[in-house]
């Protein structure tokens, strides 16, 4: 295999590696691909008060499910004296607060924070239920659902497009008579769910009511509201009875199912429960990032997101030296331009980072130009060479002492950023610049100088782009990406730009 | 005034870039192993002298600072001699004594310096004062070229080396780079020094360049560059390819001097050799690569370097290329 072709193939692998992980982390976790893009967190609020008289009080919740659109994460609870804890029961999950002896007015809080995307439909995990008992109406009643059974039964396949048919003729603008029969006067929207309810009882199939609350209504306090589910002889299916379609409403969460209790509060008086849901406005990244801690993916946990925020801090920085190497890439080997020390220019455009732009072109030419001054004395004084560089070294942190004073006293505090050059790397530059003054004359040092430095601001002016920290920090299999191009242009053997200055009198004979 | 060129253009033109330089030519034909044969100048005597190629003479090496102690007497029995370093780089720190007078050394300038002159100058020399990168060094002695005449009135300090690049045995394309006042004497061409193309063929100027534009006379001197012709060429070109088979790199450029006496001698190899030749030819060097390539496939040519030099004085010289 020919190095051309190995390369291709490499280069193959990476570009789909790196943009295959980076559009399952966009569309498969959600991942916003822009920086900045908004997604609403819910907090969803349960507040169960009562009077307690000194009697062992037990209070038990049951708390909200996830749903295939919605994800729950439990955010604990409040309530001073109250041992508290959950357990699986029936259809889902209830909290439980204890106490042995509790005197007076009390409080409990249970929080949720509630984030779109999910998991399979918590119905589906719930065992058949038994065969319902038929509920019995009274004779003027009785015809009238048998009525409105028939016509139902007779316009439908199956439960659930029964279910649907009686949900239409019950909450249909203008009732039937039949419906007007079951109904009375003025019936209210829990009266007709449960009417629908007791028809599919009636007709022998399970069907239960899902308490819940509509997180789109945006108010401090909110009302449960009902959802009829359906056994459709292998799972449960969700009608939305406002609309009589299948499945649950948009930004359903429910919170009770069927016959399981909603709160129970023993041992005390005056209970009350009231539900509260608060939207939040967060990045879609943090969203994405808690949601998919909780559902525990895989490519979260062996991701810098993983790491302590302090590593994570440093890996934002690091991420972003292979976009600043690529910018020198390109501008050596396509533009041809010349810079003094390979990569000097990524470490200069990452201390630009730190001090700001123009504060910090003017401490580094201060600095360097000053260096190259004192280095050019050194040179007469025939010093061996790590002796010079030592001695320049000791030079530039003078300098950077008396930028910081003289800068500090004249109200100038922005020289105290002069300590972010890494003094070490601005020794050396001053060190090959000198020398290339020596050699080569003042005319190399002012193209390889200036080359330098406007890579240097190339590389910081890319490298700040919030776009770019953002997906370098976000989808860092990005690098991979960047890895390919670089490996593209290495075996790159065409000519560069500046080259077609150079040899342009060459073209010109033809 | 920006002048651009079309790729398309330097494609036709048989141009060879930076980049394709460094991949096709560099990167492909010249191990990194070999290297030091040419980095190092001690090791490129070594090599000359094992393979029987021409190059001045090496008088002594000094290699520590103990034994400047023994130079006097050492350099007694020679009159002129040049102290070099073995890792130099652009030309720095060579000390030519062109005579002596009693315990004083003289220069080509005239000037006298004592023998602490020359022993300071051994000692940064070792210390690394003219080494790349600063390492330490070791100070190489050789006998002096006596340069051949016939340059004189085309160069206006220093004497011209001729540079020939030699890919795969086959010597392809020669220059020289005589310096200016502009280049304060150095051979360097972007710091102004004059580049002269030479017929391959037949070692006449084929045109001169200044800054990448043609020019007709020495900017000094006001020789008229199209009259120079280099003697000795075919012994020159054969000179070169050896160098080639010698040091096993497949792009080299060899840097030979002639002595009036003993005729074309190796003074530098270099692995990296640059692309300012096409320039001072007028033509790019792609052509000559790909009509080598093309004899090496179809015709499988005796690798005699011998054989290479005459037949790349045949096949590329006289702009049949």
């Amino acid at each position: 295999m020919t190095a051309k072709l190995q390369l291709r193939i490499i280069v193959g692998i990476l570009l789909l590696i790196g943009i295959g992980v980076t559009a399952y982390k966009h569309s498969g976790l959600g991942f916003p691909l822009m920086p900045g893009s908004k997604e609403t967190v819910w907090t969803a609020e349960a507040h169960i008060s009562f009077r307690a008289q000194g009697d062992p009080v037990k209070v038990t919740l049951s708390l909200p499910h996830s749903t295939d659109s919605l994800l729950v994460v439990d955010r604990g609870s409040a309530g001073r004296g109250f041992g508290y804890h959950t357990e699986n029961s029936g259809a889902g999950r209830v909290a439980i607060w204890q106490a042995r002896s509790p005197e007076g007015d009390h409080s409990l809080f249970y929080r949720a924070r509630v984030y779109r995307g999910g998991q399979p439909d918590v119905f589906a995990s719930l065992d058949a239920p038994k065969r319902p008992d038929a509920p019995v109406f009274d004779l003027t009643q009785a015809d009238a659902a048998d009525t409105i059974l028939a016509e139902a039964h007779s316009l439908s396949a199956d439960n659930v497009g029964l279910a649907l048919r009686l949900v239409q003729s019950l909450t249909a603008e203008e009732p039937s008579p039949a419906a007007q029969a079951l109904l009375g006067e003025d019936p209210s929207f829990t009266d007709r769910v449960r009417m629908a309810q007791r028809l599919m009882h009636s007709a022998g199939i399970p069907a239960e009511r899902v308490r819940g609350m509509s997180l789109e209504e945006i108010k401090k306090t909110s009302r449960l509201s009902d959802v009829l589910a359906v056994w459709d002889g292998e799972t449960w299916r969700a009608i939305d009875v406002r609309t009589a379609t299948m499945g649950l409403p948009e930004l359903f969460l429910p919170w009770q199912f069927g016959s399981d209790s909603l709160f129970e509060v023993e041992g005390a008086r005056d209970s009350e429960i009231r539900f509260s849901i608060i939207p939040d406005e967060v990045s879609g990244r943090q969203a994405a990032i808690t949601l998919n801690a909780e559902t525990g993916s895989m490519l979260l946990d062996f991701s810098i997101l993983s790491l302590p925020v302090e590593a994570q801090k440093a890996f934002a920085t690091l991420l972003l030296i292979p976009i600043g190497a690529l910018v020198v890439v390109v501008l050596r080997n396509l533009v041809g331009l010349q810079t003094s020390g390979t990569f000097m220019p990524i470490l200069i455009a990452l201390v630009f980072v730190q001090t700001e732009l123009l504060t910090g072109l003017a401490l580094f030419l201060i600095v360097v130009s000053t260096g190259l001054v004192i280095r050019g004395y050194l040179t007469s004084l025939n010093l061996l060479l790590v002796p010079r560089i030592a001695a320049v070294l000791v030079v530039v942190i003078g300098l950077y002492i008396l930028l910081s004073v003289v800068g500090f006293r004249l109200g100038i505090t922005k020289a105290l950023s002069v300590t972010f050059f890494p003094m070490i790397i601005i020794s050396w530059t001053i060190e090959r610049m000198s020398v290339l003054a020596e050699e080569e004359g003042m005319k190399d040092v002012l193209i390889q100088g200036g080359g330098s430095l406007l890579t240097a601001v190339i590389a910081y002016l890319v490298m700040t782009n919030r776009f770019v920290s953002y997906w370098t920090f976000q989808f860092p299999e990005l690098l991979l990406v960047v890895l390919a191009v670089i490996l593209v242009i290495g075996q790159y053997t065409g000519y560069r730009l500046s080259e077609l200055r150079r040899f342009e009198p060459l073209a010109r004979q033809d | 005034m920006l002048r651009l060129a079309f790729p398309t253009q330097l494609a036709r033109a048989g141009i060879v870039g930076m980049n394709r330089r460094n991949v096709e030519l560099i990167a492909q034909n010249n191990p990194r192993r070999l290297y030091p044969l040419v980095d190092d100048k001690l090791k490129t005597k070594e090599l000359a002298e094992a393979n029987g190629l021409a190059a001045p003479k090496l008088i002594g090496v000094v290699k520590l600072t103990g034994q400047i102690k023994m130079l006097p007497e050492f350099l007694a029995s020679h009159e002129q001699f040049v102290i070099k370093p073995s890792r130099g780089s652009g030309g720095k720190g060579i000390l030519v004594v062109s005579g002596r007078d009693g315990d004083d050394y003289i220069k080509p300038s005239g000037s006298r310096i004592g023998f602490d002159a020359v022993a300071r100058h051994i000692n940064n020399t070792l210390s690394g004062l003219f080494s790349l990168g600063g390492k330490p060094d070791v100070a190489m002695i050789e006998a002096m070229v006596d340069f051949d005449r016939v340059f004189d009135r085309f160069s206006f300090e220093g004497v011209p080396d001729i540079r020939v690049i030699v890919y795969k045995g086959f010597p392809m394309m020669a220059m020289t780079r005589l310096s200016t006042a502009e280049s304060d004497g150095k051979a360097n061409l972007h710091q102004g020094a004059v580049g002269v193309g030479l017929d391959i063929g037949t070692g006449k100027a084929l045109r001169a360049v200044q800054h990448d534009l043609p020019i007709t006379h020495h900017p000094d001197t006001g020789a008229d560059l199209s009259e120079m012709e280099v003697p000795h060429w075919a012994e020159l070109i054969r000179l070169a390819a050896r160098c080639q088979a010698a040091s096993g790199l497949g792009y080299l450029g060899a840097d030979i001097v002639l002595d009036r006496l003993a005729g074309p001698q190796v003074l530098e190899l270099n692995a990296r050799p640059g692309l300012a030749i096409q320039v001072a030819n007028g033509e790019g060097m792609a052509r000559r690569v790909d009509r080598i390539e093309a004899l090496i496939a179809d015709e499988n040519p005796p690798s005699d370097p011998i054989w290479r030099a005459d037949w790349a004085r045949r096949a590329l010289g006289g702009g049949s290329a």
